[in-house]
């Protein structure tokens, strides 16, 4: 139900209940809708008239000024003290210096993938052909062969992902019943210079 | 007359040293100070053998990416007005500081110096003039583009810095008022009385406060620089330089860092006194607590040297810090601000001052 405790509604409220309540249940997107544009409405009939004072813009620059001096200031007195090897512990920027010091990733991030490996560092992929399948940008590609091992049936022969195509959704690792391929390298800074490099084998995915 | 001319030479050519330097050393201080406001550190990475200097290599690294750049002139160019139109906006950006006096009088033998590259008896409406020339700069560049947004970017520039001349213009008429002249050297030496029994100086900004605001507001303009930059708008509303690469663009770009060292020195001798030194006269320190300090003629003329720059460093910070804060003038709120706020109070601050004047006068 509609909340009287706004000023705007307070306002216009006898309105309200002939045009709304009355007619539609306001919990309906027309209602919220036509809710909207009555308080846009009512926002600029009422907007608050500025003062000279204020219309001379002195004010917010002065304060605006303040504000960025005060950073200005602050920031530029820890850098001195840095140059000296002082206050180290206070940082003067939110900056991160990104190829020499990355910034911390979340654990859970989707970066990279890998293919896990077992104790004998074959591939735990059993090519099962779960994780092509679900791919919504089709960038896996898997050459499935037969194990030599009786309890294992397949192995993939080859395992390509296209990384050119990959949109990072995450699902391959979802659906995968085997855990063996994750998306936790921690590496974004996947660049090449050709398409054909993008594309990811086996050999490379199970690098790291 | 010989060494006159050599004096003047070497007068001249230092000031032009020093403006082009300043010029490059604020595109670094542009950077640093803009990063500095936003927690950011700033460009840090150019260096020769190790040095970075704390980033001032990349103004040395932009000049050589903008020489080695490909001159574009794009097809239906006006060739002529196209090439010509950075050298108006530069050169006579940088012609102003000829008349600013930058020191007082320096006594080197039997020779008297004004520090002053012109000696002008007019300087305030040359500097004016040569302002107003650097809105040609904007117009032919945007007209000879062959571009309908850079020519629309060279009408607003236009409009925009005519609007702000006047309102410049007026604003100043009070400071000539009170201190009777338009020589700058002569303004400023007038500067150095006090007022209140000695203890206040007759800076400008103590006999017209109005003015100084005024002033800075239209010389923010003047500078096309944010909040005023609707002839550039660099990224969104597209100015009358879109069509310039390489050099040419630089030399805008470097005309604009100019004129905001330009309009500094000028706020800085119209209302901080230009050389003055507080309580320093030609022979030393008189405090109006009665102390006196006695100096020769040279650490005199440094003092105020260093004086100059120091205020006029001041004004080039908060004029980049005015830049970095606020954001962007509608069309119709610049064209308010210009015509119905600051030229109205110009000419209010004018009447005033008449008044003002001629009762003390009586």
């Amino acid at each position: 139900m509609l909340d009287y405790k706004d000023e705007w509604l307070l306002d216009m409220g006898g309105m309200m209940e002939k045009n709304l309540e009355q007619y539609y249940d306001p919990t309906s997107l027309y209602a919220r809708l036509r809710l909207a544009q009555m308080k846009r409405a009512w926002k600029k009939e009422n907007r608050r008239k500025l003062t000279l004072w204020e219309r001379t813009y002195l004010p917010t620059l002065v304060s605006g000024v303040w504000l960025t001096s005060k950073h200005f200031f602050y920031n530029l007195m820890f850098h001195i003290l840095h140059l000296f090897g002082l206050a180290k512990d206070v940082k003067a920027a939110v900056t991160y210096q990104y190829p020499e010091k990355p910034r911390p990733l979340s654990p859970r991030l989707r970066t990279r993938h890998r293919l896990t490996k077992r104790a004998d560092g074959s591939p735990r992929c059993v090519a099962c052909m779960m994780c092509e399948t679900v791919c919504p940008a089709r960038c896996i590609e898997i050459t499935a062969a037969e194990h030599p091992d009786p309890n294992i049936e397949k192995y993939p022969a080859e395992f390509i992902i296209d990384l050119g195509k990959c949109v990072y959704c995450g699902f391959c690792v979802e659906v995968c019943p085997e855990d063996a391929i994750r998306m936790d390298t921690q590496r974004l800074d996947i660049a090449e210079y050709s398409r054909e490099e993008m594309i990811y084998n086996k050999k490379r995915l199970m690098e790291d | 007359m010989m060494s006159d001319i050599l004096i003047k030479l070497f007068l001249s050519s230092g000031v032009l040293f020093v403006m082009f330097n300043i010029a490059g050393l604020l595109t670094w201080v542009e950077r640093k100070q803009s990063a500095l406001m936003q927690d950011r550190i700033g460009a840090n990475r150019a260096s020769i053998f190790g040095i970075k200097a704390l980033g001032m290599v990349h103004a040395i690294a932009d000049v050589l990416k903008m020489l080695s750049k490909e001159e574009f002139c794009p097809q239906g160019a006006n060739k002529f007005l196209f090439k010509i139109a950075p050298y108006l906006s530069f050169v006579f950006a940088l012609v102003g500081f000829a008349a600013i006096p930058i020191g007082g009088e320096l006594i080197v033998g039997h020779h008297s110096i004004q520090l002053q590259a012109a000696h002008l008896n007019v300087a305030l409406i040359f500097i004016f003039a040569m302002m107003s020339m650097g809105i040609y700069g904007v117009v032919l560049a945007g007209f000879s583009s062959n571009n309908n947004y850079a020519f629309l970017g060279g009408v607003r520039g236009a409009a925009q810095m005519i609007a702000y001349e006047i309102a410049m213009g007026a604003s100043i008429i009070g400071v000539i008022m009170v201190f009777n002249t338009l020589d700058l050297q002569a303004l400023v030496r007038a500067e150095g009385a006090y007022l209140f029994g000695g203890w206040v100086p007759k800076w400008g900004v103590f006999v017209q406060p109005l003015a100084f605001f005024l002033f800075l507001t239209a010389a923010a303009a003047e500078t096309k620089r944010t909040p005023f930059d609707l002839p550039e708008g660099e990224s969104e509303i597209i100015g009358y330089f879109v069509e310039y690469s390489g050099m040419k663009f630089g030399m805008f770009f470097l005309a604009d860092l100019i004129e905001t060292v330009l309009v500094s020195s000028l706020m800085t001798t119209l209302f901080f006194g230009g050389w003055q030194v507080p309580y320093l006269h030609a022979d030393g320190f008189y405090f109006p607590w009665g102390a006196h300090i006695a100096l020769t003629n040279l650490p005199v003329v440094i003092l105020g040297v260093v004086s100059f720059f120091i205020k006029t460093s001041f004004f080039i910070w908060l004029l980049m810090a005015v830049r970095w804060t606020l954001p962007r003038f509608r069309y119709d709120q610049l064209m308010n601000l210009g015509w119905k706020i600051l030229l109205p109070a110009s000419l209010v601050n004018i009447a005033i001052t008449a008044v003002v004047i001629s009762l003390f006068n009586h």
